[in-house]
């Protein structure tokens, strides 16, 4: 698991429970998923997480074996502040 | 008392309802057709629900379904629809629902069919034979209840003549000892507490992966064992001296009975052993009933089904001969022309006649 | 360190666990993450009754905490009718796969459409019965190797698929009747909307609504798990198409739909 200081989320992934399907590797958008090189105890490689984890949780809903648990940071991007209600942005 | 003229479907649909019967389905066939048109009629005004099905496989399937919710449900047919029923019967018997199912048989061809099932693996029916409608109105209502103690099906075996034959009977409801709440049925109301139901016939737990039937079917043979001990049912007509014991069951019994009698007052050792349930069939009261008989003449229409359960009751011990057979309408609904008295006393009267036993 | 602000869960608070013996790369336990989300999003738990068919999906039934009764193959709609006759206010649906709802249970689902019984039946169409080990069913498609048709489905020999979502969005009893998929994230998501929609439609008594949810079955189609996807997206989809079927008494076909995505 990495933190990372652009990141808007992490997950935390049940490896030893991975069977090695590849499911989450193109269904995450920003691409920051690759199978491990190691193999967990079911003799498969499992999902490794690069920087740049947005927390959208693709992953999560591809996954046939729940072995995500995704995590949204308290985070706003640069040119996005929170817009004070009443006020309309143009 | 009021008793009021009715045919014998129509008295078991009351009887039904009177019940607790409150979900009903079937498939229009002959001779089964009259008792869904009557708990078409009736049951919405008791405020159950009777659904015509697209095949008779829907329409045990259906009563399976309300069975579940913890309703007194039941369906039927005549020996062609209960044929497709038989995976689901199998089934409902594991998973433990008290079905009723009554079949408005063509004739007596179907007892191999209601008493060593047609379905698949171990399972026993109740099977329970009525002579007329007033028994039919007793028995359904112990079908009902027997349905309900065991959580096991039972079958009310009834036939043309029965489901056809106008009679006076009165309604009267039953009283039964009380039974346990139904907890086992299902009302979604365990949804989300971790300990939500799942009513199935394998032995599936939830939170439990796999389903080892193994434990599971042999509690329902123990199950089964007891239903076979304790109930037994039968009618015993002058039998302590009789020298030829006939048996028969259902309404062919009834012109059996007469011509029993009829040959008694003239003076013939002759008596009539009638089972009630052809499951469990009464073995060890036939065996008392024919302790001292020297022949055991069976009556039935069909090529020979209940004599072999009359010959494993008897054990050898008593020479055991069909006299009847086969018989039929032109259309092969069973009203044949063994279903008169003159003709059954001659199968009778030939019985007792001295003669060398076949077979 | 950041601050966590939302974590999504592992698994749906009405699942059980996660332990789960189906293939790698199956497509199953995708839509019933979405059908479990969707019961308790609607707050329809203790009210919710499931029917389940014969499948490698009977295997999940042991993860679902809502009350559930077992069905034989094919006869899921009929122990459905049954208790939602008896127990109106219940929410009831069924699950089922496609040889056992399109094979052995098609005059059943069908009849139940044309009564309008106000239940949903969820159908798991892989094009294969999985359990078995891949073999035809109603719903292969031409072309499509199972090992009873190695060579393919030949229209001639083999006969043509049935477009199930199509037969029974045609029934006036149906009120609602859609196709969705889960070989990508967007579809997941878009199958828990039909699922929501069609328990909206029994909750409003409005008669008998249906979800068919194409899912990956790479052991029966002798692919790689990771080209599942594209397996469904390019064989199946084409032929069973994705959309909305009926709503608001209208039928859209599945030509329409697939005209639809073309342009």
């Amino acid at each position: 698991m990495l933190h990372d200081g652009s990141a808007r989320g992490t997950v935390e992934i049940a490896t030893q429970r991975c069977k090695g399907c590849e499911l989450c590797i193109p269904a995450c958008p920003p691409r920051v998923l690759r199978m491990s090189q190691q193999r967990n105890d079911l003799g498969v490689p499992y999902p490794e997480l690069l920087p740049g984890c947005t927390g959208c949780g693709a992953c999560l809903l591809v996954c046939p074996d729940f072995c995500f648990e995704v995590q949204r940071f308290e985070v706003t991007p640069p040119g996005f502040e929170a817009t004070p209600p009443g006020e309309i942005r143009a | 008392m009021t008793r009021t003229l009715m045919e014998g479907s129509e008295a078991i649909a009351c009887a039904a309802i009177a019940a607790g019967c409150r979900f009903f389905a079937g498939y229009p066939m002959t001779p089964f057709t009259e008792l869904l048109e009557q708990m078409a009629r009736k049951l919405p005004a008791a405020g159950g629900v009777c659904i015509n099905a697209e095949s008779e496989i829907e329409a045990v399937g259906m009563t399976w379904g309300a069975l579940a919710t913890g309703a007194r449900a039941a369906t039927g047919g005549t020996g062609q629809g209960l044929a497709l029923m038989q995976e689901s019967f199998s089934e409902i018997t594991r998973a433990e629902l008290p079905l009723v199912v009554f079949n408005m048989a063509r004739g007596q061809g179907d007892y191999f069919q209601a008493t060593r099932g047609g379905g698949h693996g171990d399972y026993r029916h109740l099977v329970l034979a009525p002579c007329d409608a007033r028994e039919a109105v007793a028995l359904t209502q112990l079908a009902f209840d027997l349905a309900d103690r065991w959580r096991n099906p039972v079958l009310v075996y009834g036939d043309y003549l029965l489901a056809h034959t106008a009679e006076a009977v009165e309604i009267a409801a039953e009283s039964f000892p009380p039974l346990p709440p139904k907890e086992w049925a299902v009302d979604g109301s365990l949804g989300g507490s971790g300990r939500s139901r799942n009513l199935n016939p394998l032995g599936m737990q939830k939170g439990r992966k796999g389903i080892e039937p193994e434990p599971f079917w042999r509690r329902l043979q123990a199950k089964h064992d007891a239903m076979a001990e304790r109930e037994p049912r039968w009618e015993s007509d002058a039998t302590p001296d009789a020298e030829l014991v006939v048996v028969a069951f259902g309404t062919l019994a009834r012109f059996a009975r007469h011509v029993v009698r009829e040959l008694r007052r003239e003076g013939a050792r002759v008596g009539l052993f009638r089972p009630i349930t052809l499951w469990p069939f009464p073995s060890r009261a036939l065996r008392d009933a024919c302790a001292g008989a020297r022949r055991v003449a069976v009556l039935e229409q069909n090529a020979g089904q209940m004599i072999d359960d009359v010959r494993l009751a008897l054990e050898g011990r008593v020479p055991v001969i069909p006299i009847g057979g086969i018989s039929s309408d032109s259309a092969g609904f069973g009203i044949g022309p063994l279903l008169d008295p003159d003709e059954v006393r001659t199968r009778i009267e030939g019985a007792l006649a001295p003669h060398e036993v076949s077979r | 360190m950041k601050s966590v602000r939302e974590t999504l869960p592992v698994k749906p608070a009405l699942q059980l666990g996660v332990d789960h013996d189906l293939c790698p790369g199956c497509g199953e336990p995708l839509a019933l993450r979405m059908l479990l989300e969707a019961i308790e999003e609607l707050g329809c738990a203790q009210r919710a009754i499931g029917v389940v068919g014969i499948g490698c999906y009977t295997a999940l039934s042991p993860l679902m905490d809502v009350d559930v009764i077992q069905a034989l193959h094919g006869r899921a709609p009929s122990l459905a009718t049954g208790a939602k006759r008896m127990r109106p206010d219940a929410l009831l649906f069924t699950l089922q796969g496609d040889g056992d709802m399109v094979n052995e249970g098609l005059q059943e689902v069908l009849h139940t459409a044309a009564r309008g019984e106000r239940i949903t039946c969820v159908l798991l169409n892989n094009g294969v019965f999985g359990e078995t080990g891949g073999h035809m069913t109603a719903t292969t498609v031409i072309g499509q190797r199972t090992k009873n048709s190695i060579e393919g489905r030949d229209a001639a020999y083999h006969g043509h698929p049935i477009l199930i979502g199509d037969l029974l969005a045609q029934q006036a009893g149906t009120a609602y009747a859609a196709r969705g998929s889960v070989h990508d994230a967007a579809g997941v998501a878009r199958t828990k909307r039909l699922l929501r929609r069609a328990f909206e439609t029994q909750l409003d008594g409005h008669g008998f609504s249906f979800v068919e949810i194409l899912t990956m079955c790479p052991t029966g189609w002798f692919v790689g798990t990771a080209k599942g996807p594209g397996y469904l997206a390019e064989v199946l989809a084409p032929v069973h198409a994705m959309g909305e079927l009926k709503r608001d008494g209208r039928y859209v076909s599945s030509a329409e739909l697939r005209a639809a995505r073309k342009t």
